[in-house]
């Protein structure tokens, strides 16, 4: 395929709004599976999906390069590799490079060169750039993203890995042979975007650094968030709903160092009616968070799952014009967009609840699963 | 001289069949156009002192009256218009400068009617704010950069002052002088009775109205009339005024004449003098001196009162408003050259500034390159006409709007623009007890409370169409908004789409 196709716009030169399913398999002990349940999840809702991306974000799989940065990343030419790999070396130890493995698959078709590279930022370059790693991580991956045509790093965390392309969601989890990979969490989504640009780029999950978000609505307030985040570095560029999310996430929680409570109190804020409601001290603080990021509130439908190294986060907008179910089967959490989805992994689950609007799901591992996902890492 | 004849404007249309001689025109008319002829046994009229306020045509009970624009007219020329030819007549009469009030009524481009809102089909839902909360509560103030932490992990809750508004939109300043004081006494009780706030402009707080003090803002200006320091505490925040749209560059002159009684009083300056606000503030001739003001003055109200930089639209307002951002201030209001005035040299107000919709779009997108908007609230001002105007100014990134010449027509002000002769019938810009009592602040402010309560509503039906539920999701959503008829200049000056892109 050409980068840039003719007859559309790239993503990213247009705003494509786009309905979606997203679905999220989360083992609270650690227990890693693979990635065939998503995939058999995310199969049942084909209908909210028509074929133009499809991805899935994996957490704690590679525990055997836990310390490294996995770049997954897109080439469209041997020119861009190159460019890019030496950017690479520039910045970056690079431990271990490869293809990523496919399966070559009917309805997969003009693939872009796919590897995936372990990498540990320079000692030198990191205390030259007076930036914490995670921001030097950050800035590398934005620089390659907007400065380097036909180079897109489409994930960039630790023990962890997204894998996405235009196809529906199924057939991109068997093109990127994802039952050979085990995690303890797993999120999917599938694309109903409202325009055919067809870049294997503007498919989700969004990912940065270990954030990534599968979302599903169309939000009204994208603009203001968009003009909002930017003046903190940021560049939307795929003028996608997920990555404007995705950046806000990151600059609540890793910047601010709100906890994802206090972010999704942000995003999805009680409406002042309610916060006049509250007990005195709670008030305070919520009218401190909704007045200090007025600009970061979400309005418009929305239901994302959050994925970070250790737990998902499962959140709808305050009026909850998407749907999303939570369910609980012993150790296991399940999210989704349709309870079907659920039910085809977990016919009995212990228990199956529908998150209120702007309340969020947040699930993380328990001692046990630390001490699991820790022990393998080794 | 002949030459320095004038043909009025206007002409007063009498239908004499409906004239019951009640002389209702007559009584009504502080101009003196009206007079019952004995002789005749009717009602004549002298329309060349008649400005067209219509307060005889609304109080005729028989509708025999109307105003029509006169149909005598020079020989037809484009450019040396009947206007540009008696200004020249009149100057040439005088040597003075010519006077004019409210804002210009020159034919400029209102970007406001070049824009165009978005609706949800269909991907997104629209909202019924009849069903659904419809936030329109907004905050002005500095927000916090960073978050801080008590030691038991809560979070510090301490900002600084900020003002909240029920609804984003404050009638701006207009000073206890330039209008009455029934007029004063309506915005007052009607922000009171909104949760906004009104402002009293550069000529100080009347004693009266200090119990309206949480929904005043007080203004300090370049003739400081009226200030001292219970003034400065009285008031939810202060507001220093460095220019004003239809002026910008000049400063203001209230006339002995209206200096009389609680005015004098007021501004704390002796009866019958006039007083003058110079130009510039004289101790603020720089950026760093404005930055001294502010925290002078807040200072001296103990660091609880945000404080507020008004500054006229000029060509480069986006580095004066950086400025501005970083000098201390909580709010920075920009007033557009189409804004109001009770008096300004009407070469000055046709002529000077730039529109208040490109102004915004400049100042907003500067402050963000910057990083700096969260530094400050934007209130612009500037000709607010309406309920769309406020919708299109946020979206393009104002927090929050000023207006007064709205707020003026609710009271009954007809824009007849000659509020600096001082005879207003309608009893707002004026000091004549016999006019101002005509405007009943009971009735006054409960118009005003009808039209932002009404501006209210459309705001939340047309941001439910836009499937936003909260004014803040509108802040800057540039998106929402399309030029039509725009050339590629203006729209990238706007930073919007052209409709159908």
């Amino acid at each position: 395929m050409t980068e840039l196709q003719e007859d559309y716009p790239q993503e990213g030169e247009v705003r494509i709004p786009s309905g979606c399913a997203i679905s999220g398999i989360f083992s609270r002990n650690g227990k890693r599976f693979g990635g065939q349940d998503a995939i058999r999840s995310i199969a049942v809702m084909h209908d909210r999906s028509n074929g133009l991306g499809g991805g899935y974000a994996g957490y704690g799989i590679y525990p055997e390069y836990k310390d490294y940065y996995a770049f997954h990343v897109f080439y469209y030419d041997n020119d861009a590799k190159n460019t890019c790999e030496k950017f690479f070396d520039e910045h970056f130890d690079v431990i271990n490079l490869s293809k990523i493995p496919i399966r070559k698959h009917p309805r997969i078709t003009d693939e872009p060169l796919i590897w995936r590279y372990f990498v540990t930022p320079l000692p030198t370059k990191l205390a030259a750039s007076q930036l914490d790693e995670e921001e030097y991580v950050v800035r590398c991956v934005i620089k390659v993203n907007t400065d380097i045509k036909g180079a897109y790093v489409f994930s960039s965390g630790k023990n962890m890995g997204v894998f996405k392309a235009v196809g529906f969601p199924e057939d991109v989890g068997e093109f990127y042979r994802l039952d050979e990979y085990e995690g303890y969490a797993w999120t999917v989504h599938g694309r109903y975007p409202t325009n055919t640009p067809g870049w294997w780029g503007g498919a989700h999950p969004f990912a940065l650094l270990d954030y990534t978000v599968v979302h599903n609505g169309e939000i009204s307030s994208y603009d203001a968030n968009r003009r909002f985040i930017e003046m903190f570095g940021y560049r939307c560029t795929l003028q996608t709903d997920t990555e404007v999310i995705t950046y806000m996430i990151d600059y609540l929680h890793r910047k601010q160092c709100l906890t994802l409570d206090e972010v999704a109190h942000v995003i999805a804020a009680p409406f002042w009616s309610t916060i006049a409601m509250m007990p005195e001290e709670r008030q305070k603080e919520y009218i401190y968070l909704r007045n200090t990021f007025a600009s970061m509130l979400i309005t418009g439908p929305f239901s994302i799952i959050l994925g970070f190294n250790g737990g998902l986060m499962a959140l709808n907008d305050r009026l909850k014009l998407r749907s999303l179910v939570a369910a609980e089967k012993g150790d296991m959490v399940y999210l989704a967009s349709e309870e079907s989805a659920i039910r085809i992994v977990e016919p009995d689950p212990d228990r199956i609840w529908y998150p209120r609007g702007g309340e969020p799901v947040i699930v993380t591992l328990s001692e046990t699963g630390k001490k699991v996902v820790a022990a393998e890492s080794k | 001289m002949a030459i320095n004849y004038l043909y009025p404007d206007y002409e007063v249309i009498r239908n004499q069949q409906r004239c019951i001689n009640c002389r209702v025109c007559e009584r009504q008319c502080a101009n003196e156009v009206h007079r019952y002829d004995e002789e005749l046994k009717m009602m004549v009229s002298d329309e060349s002192k008649c400005v067209n306020c219509h307060r005889c045509v609304a109080l005729c009970p028989t509708r025999a009256l109307k105003i029509v624009k006169t149909d005598n007219t020079f020989k037809e020329n484009a450019n040396w218009t009947g206007e540009a030819i008696t200004d020249v007549y009149r100057q040439a009469g005088t040597g003075g400068v010519l006077l004019a009030s409210m804002g210009t009524p020159k034919n400029y481009p209102v970007y406001w009617d070049r824009m165009l809102i978005n609706a949800s089909q269909v991907t997104n839902p629209s909202i019924d704010p009849l069903r659904e909360p419809m936030e329109t509560t907004t905050f002005l103030g500095q927000k916090s950069a960073k978050i801080r932490r008590n030691p038991d992990g809560s979070i510090n809750t301490k900002t600084t002052p900020q003002l909240k508004l029920s609804v984003p939109v404050m009638f701006s300043a207009m000073s206890y002088g330039s209008i009455s004081y029934n007029a004063h006494k309506s915005l007052a009780l009607a922000a009171q009775k909104l949760g906004i706030f009104y402002n009293t402009g550069e000529g100080g707080l009347h004693e009266d109205f200090y119990q309206y003090g949480p929904n005043t803002i007080v203004q300090v200006a370049s003739g400081r009339f009226g200030v001292h320091p219970g003034y400065l505490k009285a008031g939810a925040a202060i507001e220093i005024k460095m220019g004003q749209g239809a002026k910008p560059g000049i400063g203001g002159h209230l006339p002995g004449a209206k200096i009389v009684g609680d005015v004098s009083k007021t501004r704390m300056i002796p009866q019958g003098t006039d007083a003058i606000s110079p130009a510039p503030h004289h101790d603020i001739y720089s950026i760093e001196d404005l930055r001294q003001l502010v925290f002078m003055l807040k200072e001296a109200t103990n660091y609880e009162k945000p404080v507020i930089v008004k500054i006229a639209a000029v060509h480069n307002v986006s580095a004066i408003a950086s400025g501005v951002a970083r000098s201390g201030a909580d709010i920075i209001a920009i007033d557009g050259f189409r804004g109001g005035t009770g008096a300004a040299p009407a070469r000055t107000r046709d002529n000077v500034g730039i529109p208040i919709e490109l102004a915004l779009a400049c100042v907003d997108r500067r402050l963000r390159e910057e990083g700096i908007r969260n530094n400050v609230s934007i209130v612009i001002g500037g000709s607010i006409r309406n309920s769309a105007d406020i919708v299109k100014a946020i979206a393009l990134g104002a927090d929050a709007v000023y207006v007064a010449t709205s707020a003026l027509i609710a009271l009954g002000c007809h824009l007849c623009r000659t509020c600096h002769l001082g005879k207003c019938n309608w009893g707002i810009a004026t000091q004549r007890p016999d006019l101002v009592k005509r405007l009943n602040p009971e009735v006054g402010s409960e118009r005003l409370v009808n039209l932002i309560n009404a501006w209210n509503h459309e705001i939340k039906e047309m941001m439910g169409g836009m499937g936003i539920n909260s004014i803040e999701a509108l802040r800057g959503n540039r998106l929402m908004l399309r030029g039509i008829g725009l050339t590629e200049k203006e729209l990238q000056i706007l930073g919007i789409l052209h409709a159908g892109e």
